[in-house]
């Protein structure tokens, strides 16, 4: 059927239940060397599965699986997959924080021990932080848990890059630029071109469809556990592109234009000076979605947990009047309770209301979960079910939902939609906007300047300070871009004249 | 620009010093001011014979304060070491001078046992603060049906070696720095060290990278039983004598000795040199409030003030950071 000659991997009618879900409904992919493959689709659409059947960590019910020409069902496990040389970028970070980055080089690498192994293990990964991202900064001989995240990424890439006794013949980047910053995410693409033309492929997961058109050579689109399409990314637009992954393209969002007229006569609900200080401080009204943007780590984060911290306060340095709610987009370190159910991590916020005499009434507890679960569309049918049989979008509406469930005046969010598919971003900002309308005001944290599109005003952050606030009708991504790396209108106009 | 920054640091060596003493540093200094005090306070304390009187016990805590690393690295914790420890010091002094090839195949099974303890807590997933207090009555129980009453003797070779006259330094500070440096390596230098230490914060990534997470607890857990035996074997020679109850303190001692060692209770995140570090703290602090003429019965409230004050001072370093 396809050319099992001269391709890296096959994978043909790969097959996985879990429990009532199918995830992976007879998939065939073909992976050639040197060949940089997108994966397309919704969260929920089986991407991450296959990836993880790829990589050995999940055994497949049914289908075939041929690296190299050579048949190798039989005894695929996370050991096999890296003898052939098959590696994997996960979107939930998989290093060790206890560990300087050398020792998570060595944690890969079983052949990397005897004498001098730390020298080896150091050298190799600088020489790939290097190679992929020449400014990284990041000293071999740091903790992982004390480097940033945007750091910790580059790390994990890198040492999926490095090669020891075993060659690397296919790296699976899952997710890889959605705790990178732009200028990094750049380098990476820039890379996984030249490791093509050395004959390492590559497979991208992303939900950055622009990235995906621009850097890969061939979109292969995911829905409900199928390999719906594959194209060459030259051939492909973005809006057919979302139209095969079942969703509806991202139109402008509809802000209504008269609800946004008079958000200057509103209450302040927030006024603060960023940490590094600035003339420019971050105002917002209720009402209003303020975005917060620049590089990863330039002190946005920081200024979010200002706001947190000084909720209520009336001080000059941070005026925060109202109560408020956090919402992160790590979800398994500051989001979910792992093994409560749906409905739990929902109303864990609404206790003292929930509450009558010190007890909680389990019925009305799953009618609030339930009344939420229809409001968000939550794709579950049982509210009972744990939280983590949800995928990862879904379970970015429990936590957001649980932060409107608790009625506060505020909303801090810290990139919220990092990992979460478009079909579901759209329906979450939507709610965003309802919930704005009633007079909630929101701080919006992201990483990526096409959200911005969601935000009234947009200011930009560059070494904690902000250099520019855009309000939504003059904001196009080369301005904020070009903000995120110290450059003002202003200096620019100065140069002008 | 970053390059040559990244070659200007001496490759291995010193940052490997750098990072080490971040960590060792405070329980070093707390040591010394320990030592001194005591020095001030007892003179006669700064001779040969007296550190060797007042370091006696630190021994047994010493490797007991390993033992526990090994089960800390993992992000566990063992409630059972100062039983295993009373039954190690019960089985030797029953058995190793009367019926020497018996003796030894208890005591290999000991360990065993320890290493099958961790392996059972990695297959079924349980929580070690529950399966090592089971284990503990465990222990207690056999040290007791061994050893209803406190007895038995110490071998010859045992009391000779516990009683050995280094020159110029006493033994129990040639064996804590032998101990520190052996630890050190095993979890700071060697290959698999890094692999045992990172099943402590993150074992998935450790389990995607190919190592089997039932080998490298099995692995940290018979590393402990082969610690505790050492503690409970030095401990017979000391005292030259077995007690199933002897063991009890050396529980919670060790898991302080490890916190205020620079160890954290989890995320793979230890110490070995410090603990040996906190091991003689917890122990000097007997001899130090005796020489201030307090009861000893102060001594555990002191120890455990500590403790709490240590991971008071170091949740407050955090938040600062």
């Amino acid at each position: 059927m396809s050319e099992t000659t001269g391709s890296l991997v096959v994978l043909s009618g790969i097959a996985k239940q879990f429990g009532a879900v199918r995830a992976l409904a007879g998939v065939d992919l073909t992976i050639h060397p040197g060949e940089v493959l997108a994966v397309v689709g919704h969260n929920g659409a089986g991407k991450s599965t296959l990836m993880q059947v790829l990589i050995g960590t999940i055994a497949p019910d049914a289908g075939r699986i041929a690296v190299g020409g050579r048949d190798e069902s039989g005894g695929y496990d996370v050991r096999r997959a890296h003898a052939l040389g098959i590696r994997c970028v996960f979107q939930e970070l998989s290093l060790c924080p206890n560990l300087r980055v050398f020792e998570n080089v060595r944690i890969l690498h079983h052949r990397l021990m005897g004498l001098g192994w730390p020298r080896r293990a150091r050298r190799l990964v600088r020489e790939a932080l290097d190679e992929i991202f020449p400014d990284h900064g990041i000293d071999a001989d740091a903790a992982v848990g004390d480097l940033p995240i945007g750091q910790r990424q580059m790390v994990e890439i890198a040492r999926a890059f490095t090669v020891t006794d075993q060659p690397v013949r296919l790296v699976i980047l899952d997710e890889p630029t959605s705790s990178l910053g732009a200028r990094a995410a750049e380098q990476l693409m820039q890379f996984t071109r030249r490791a093509a033309a050395r004959g390492i492929s590559c497979i991208f997961i992303s939900h950055r469809l622009k990235e995906v058109l621009e850097h890969t050579d061939r979109v292969v689109v995911m829905r409900d556990g199928q390999a719906v399409s594959h194209d060459r990314a030259a051939d492909l637009t973005e809006a057919q592109l979302v139209e095969r992954m079942g969703v509806m393209a991202l139109a402008a969002p509809a802000v209504a234009a008269s609800a946004r007229a008079g958000a200057a006569d509103r209450a302040v609900r927030v006024d603060i000076r960023p940490i590094a200080g600035g003339e420019i401080r971050l105002l917002a009204h209720a009402g209003e979605v303020v975005g917060l943007a620049g590089l990863d780590g330039h002190g946005q984060r920081g200024t979010l947990l200002l706001a947190f911290a000084s909720a209520g306060s009336h001080a000059a340095e941070a005026k925060v009047l109202g109560s408020v709610a956090y919402v992160s987009g790590d979800r398994p370190r500051e989001g979910v309770f792992p093994l409560w159910s749906i409905g739990r991590n929902l109303t864990i916020g609404l206790l003292r209301r929930l509450a009558h005499g010190g007890f909680l009434s389990p019925a009305e507890e799953r009618a609030v979960a339930e009344d939420w679960r229809q409001r968000f569309k939550i794709r579950t049918p049982d509210v009972g079910n744990p939280i983590l049989s949800l995928s990862g979008g879904n379970q970015q509406k429990v936590l957001i939902a649980r932060a409107f469930a608790g009625g506060a005046d505020i909303l801090l969010l810290d990139d919220p939609m990092r990992g979460v598919d478009i079909g579901t971003k759209q329906e979450l900002f939507e709610q965003i906007r309802r919930e704005a309308d009633a007079g909630t005001c929101f701080l919006l944290y992201t990483t990526e300047t096409q959200e911005l599109q969601n935000c009234d005003r947009v200011y930009v952050f560059y070494r904690g300070a902000i250099t520019e606030e855009i309000a939504r009708a003059e904001l196009t991504e080369d301005r904020v871009l070009r903000a995120s790396f110290g450059q003002t209108g202003e200096a620019e106009r100065a140069d002008a004249a | 620009m970053q390059r040559e920054v990244a070659r200007a640091t001496p490759p291995g060596g010193g940052a490997v010093r750098r990072r080490l003493s971040g960590r060792v540093l405070l329980p070093a200094l707390a040591l010394l001011v320990m030592v001194a005090v005591i020095f001030y306070l007892q003179p006669r304390a700064m001779s040969y014979t007296g550190m060797r009187l007042v370091l006696r016990y630190s021994l047994p805590l010493m490797f007991a304060a390993m033992a526990q690393l090994c089960i800390i690295a993992a992000s566990d914790i063992d409630l059972g070491l100062g039983a295993y420890i009373g039954l190690v010091n019960s089985l030797s002094a029953l058995l190793l001078a009367e019926r020497p090839v018996l003796g030894v195949v208890s005591l290999v099974a000991c360990v065993l046992a320890y290493a099958a303890m961790g392996a059972f807590i990695e297959a079924r997933r349980l929580p070690s603060i529950v399966v090592t207090l089971g284990a503990s009555f465990v222990w207690l129980g056999l040290a007791l049906l061994v050893l209803p009453t406190p007895g038995g003797s110490s071998p010859a070779w045992l009391t000779t070696l516990v009683g050995l006259r280094p020159p110029y330094v006493p033994l129990p500070i040639v064996a804590g720095v032998l101990l520190a440096v052996v630890g050190h390596w095993l979890f700071m230098r060697s290959s698999y060290g890094v692999v045992l230490r990172g099943i402590g914060s993150t074992p998935q990534a450790v389990q995607r990278a190919g190592w089997s997470l039932l080998t490298a607890r099995s692995v940290l857990y018979g590393l402990a039983g082969v610690f505790g035996l050492l503690a409970g074997l030095v401990l017979t020679g000391v005292n030259t004598t077995g007690d199933a109850n002897f063991g009890a303190p050396y529980t919670l001692l060790s898991i302080a000795a490890v916190i205020v060692g620079g160890g954290e209770f989890f995320g793979g995140v230890v110490a070995p040199v410090g603990a040996v570090i906190g091991a003689f703290i917890m122990l000097l602090t007997g001899s130090l409030l005796s020489f201030m003429n307090v009861s000893t019965d102060w001594q555990l409230s002191v120890q455990g003030a500590i403790l709490i004050l240590v991971l008071g001072t170091r949740a407050l370093q955090r938040r600062r950071a």
